[in-house]
């Protein structure tokens, strides 16, 4: 009897000890997965840890977690910085994924015949930042460097042009980011000449904000359509409206919240 | 030399399939050869047929993913494979951790490690609990919850694709089969090991027993890793029932009056 309940003990501790530890090595905010990887709890879930797609990677971008990188162990990762994606138009890594946790039809786009056909641009790894105080083009200096790597030149990075005003004689060449096509290989964040790269890859979780429906924005024609049809005779009623607005300095407890 | 190669020649092919297992696969990332590509986990062979763990595909359905088809294919294609050649065949035959505790074992041997009774004594059915922990940990966590901490992993992983401080796992299951309990990993707390043992219950390649030939000289359990399959040595002839008997040969190699020995057992409806 004591040796179950013993067992019992060592069990319900040992599994709390494990389970602890499985579900803290599940948080690494700071991974940037393989191209068409799900998102990040279904890729764990499913994830079998077999290194197909680090074998697959022409470049050696891919490596797989070993303990003590503080990420989900064995799981397939990329540094930019070291190695960044190169984009590559077969996308080697994902049909290879045995479990799915690489989902090509999350980099596949069906053509005007029907047929099904890789994408690479379709990738969202993650979306490249910028920090405005290091980067040199908003400093005033011409570098390009980050514009010029980016395998969607003038898609996902932009050079916003604009006058110097101190000097008066130059032009600030000023690289912007945008989510909508930016895949998130690093290829900027490798170009980078800045010590530590002034344009780098967050997991665009991390890296984004998400927009809110309560403002109509007037100069987008297209937002503006969100108005059509909405009542105008709309009178929003709270309890200090019910009564006249000339009344309000006549109660008696004004300053109390009614 | 013809002598030494016939005692130790099961443990000869066991090292030979271990280690060229290894090989193909740490090839298969750094050379780019598309022979055998992955790792024990699962693989590709030939650039045609995936293989996968079916223990860790269970962990994975547990977790509440559907895997792919390949992933279910591929670890049908290995339980049917331990099925019939002996399920913990895999831990004498593939898993790279059986080195690190033969060489315990080995060890523990010359350096006369023994407690003398005194010994700590951990039960042979942990492994067991350890398989419920495994499914349990990863119904509640949704990820595969052995392979989040599997030594057998880090060690493959590790020598296939980069080691990392890997060695820390592999070096505690070394020292803990040292110094702390006689083929304490694979003989008690694997969950894979069990999860093995439990398919080899119904295996055809078994070690079968001649009584007959038997002296009781013993050397058979001196040199077993699971010396309770052995129940039946010197009392009646057969095979060996149990599916934790993981088909090493040790026993066949040390027994002079060749009474142990594989052979399929068939099963009784075809028979």
């Amino acid at each position: 009897m004591f040796r179950t309940i013993q067992g019992a003990g060592l069990a319900v501790t040992s599994g709390l000890v494990w389970g602890g530890y499985v579900h803290e090595g599940k948080s690494a905010p700071l991974v940037l997965r393989p191209p068409g990887a799900l998102p990040e709890d279904p890729f764990l879930a499913k994830c079998i840890k077999c290194g197909l797609c680090v074998a697959a990677c022409p470049y050696d971008a891919l490596v797989l977690a070993t303990p003590g990188d503080h990420q989900p162990i064995g799981t397939p990762y990329f540094v930019p910085r070291k190695v960044p994606c190169r984009m590559c138009e077969d996308i080697p890594c994902v049909p290879v994924c045995p479990t799915g946790a690489l989902d090509p039809s999350l980099v596949t786009d069906e053509n005007e015949q029907g047929r099904h056909v890789l994408n690479i641009n379709r990738a969202r790894m993650g979306l490249a930042v910028i920090d405005r105080e290091t980067c040199v083009a908003y400093w005033g200096i011409q570098c390009d460097a980050c514009h010029r790597a980016c395998p969607l030149l003038d898609k996902a990075i932009t050079i916003d042009a604009s006058r110097n005003e101190r000097t008066g004689h130059h032009a600030f060449l000023a690289p912007v980011v945008h989510s909508d096509s930016c895949t998130g290989c690093g290829l900027c964040e490798r170009a980078c000449i800045t010590a530590k790269a002034s344009i780098f890859v967050l997991p665009r979780k991390l890296a984004m904000g998400e927009a809110t429906n309560r403002y109509v924005r007037g100069w987008d024609s297209e937002d503006e359509k969100r108005l059509k049809g909405v009542s105008t005779d709309v009178t929003t009623r709270t309890r200090k409206s019910e009564g006249d607005a000339v009344d309000y300095l006549n109660t008696d407890d004004l300053m109390s919240p009614e | 030399m013809h002598g030494m190669i016939r005692e130790y020649r099961f443990m000869i092919s066991r090292r030979t399939v271990q280690i060229a297992l290894l090989f193909l696969l740490y090839a298969g990332n750094a050379y780019g050869w598309t022979l055998f590509v992955g790792n024990l986990s699962s693989s590709k062979i030939a650039d045609r047929l995936v293989l996968a763990d079916p223990f860790a595909v269970l962990q994975i359905f547990a977790a509440g993913a559907l895997v792919s088809s390949e992933a279910v294919v591929g670890a049908f294609i290995v339980l049917l494979f331990f099925l019939i050649v002996g399920g913990r065949s895999f831990c004498s035959w593939v898993c790279p951790v059986n080195l690190v505790a033969d060489l315990a074992d080995w060890l523990r041997k010359s350096l006369r490690i023994d407690g003398g009774g005194s010994e700590l004594r951990v039960s042979r059915h942990v492994r067991y609990w350890a398989i419920g922990l495994t499914i349990g940990l990863s119904l509640l966590l949704g990820v595969a919850a052995f392979e989040s901490i599997s030594p057998i992993a880090m060690l493959h992983r590790g020598i296939i694709f980069g080691m990392g401080l890997g060695w820390t796992a592999v070096l505690a299951v070394f020292l803990f089969d040292l110094l702390v309990v006689k083929n304490g990993f694979c003989g008690h707390l694997c969950p894979l090991g069990g999860f093995y043992a439990l398919l080899g219950r119904y295996s055809l390649v078994r070690v079968a027993h001649d009584k007959e030939k038997c002296t009781l000289c013993m050397r058979c359990f001196d040199i077993c890793p699971e010396p309770q399959v052995l129940e039946t040595v010197g009392k009646q002839s057969g095979y060996i029932q149990s599916g934790e008997c993981n088909n090493c040969g040790r026993c066949a190699e040390v027994c002079d009056e060749e009474a142990m020995g594989f052979g399929i057992r068939f099963p009784s409806a075809i028979t």
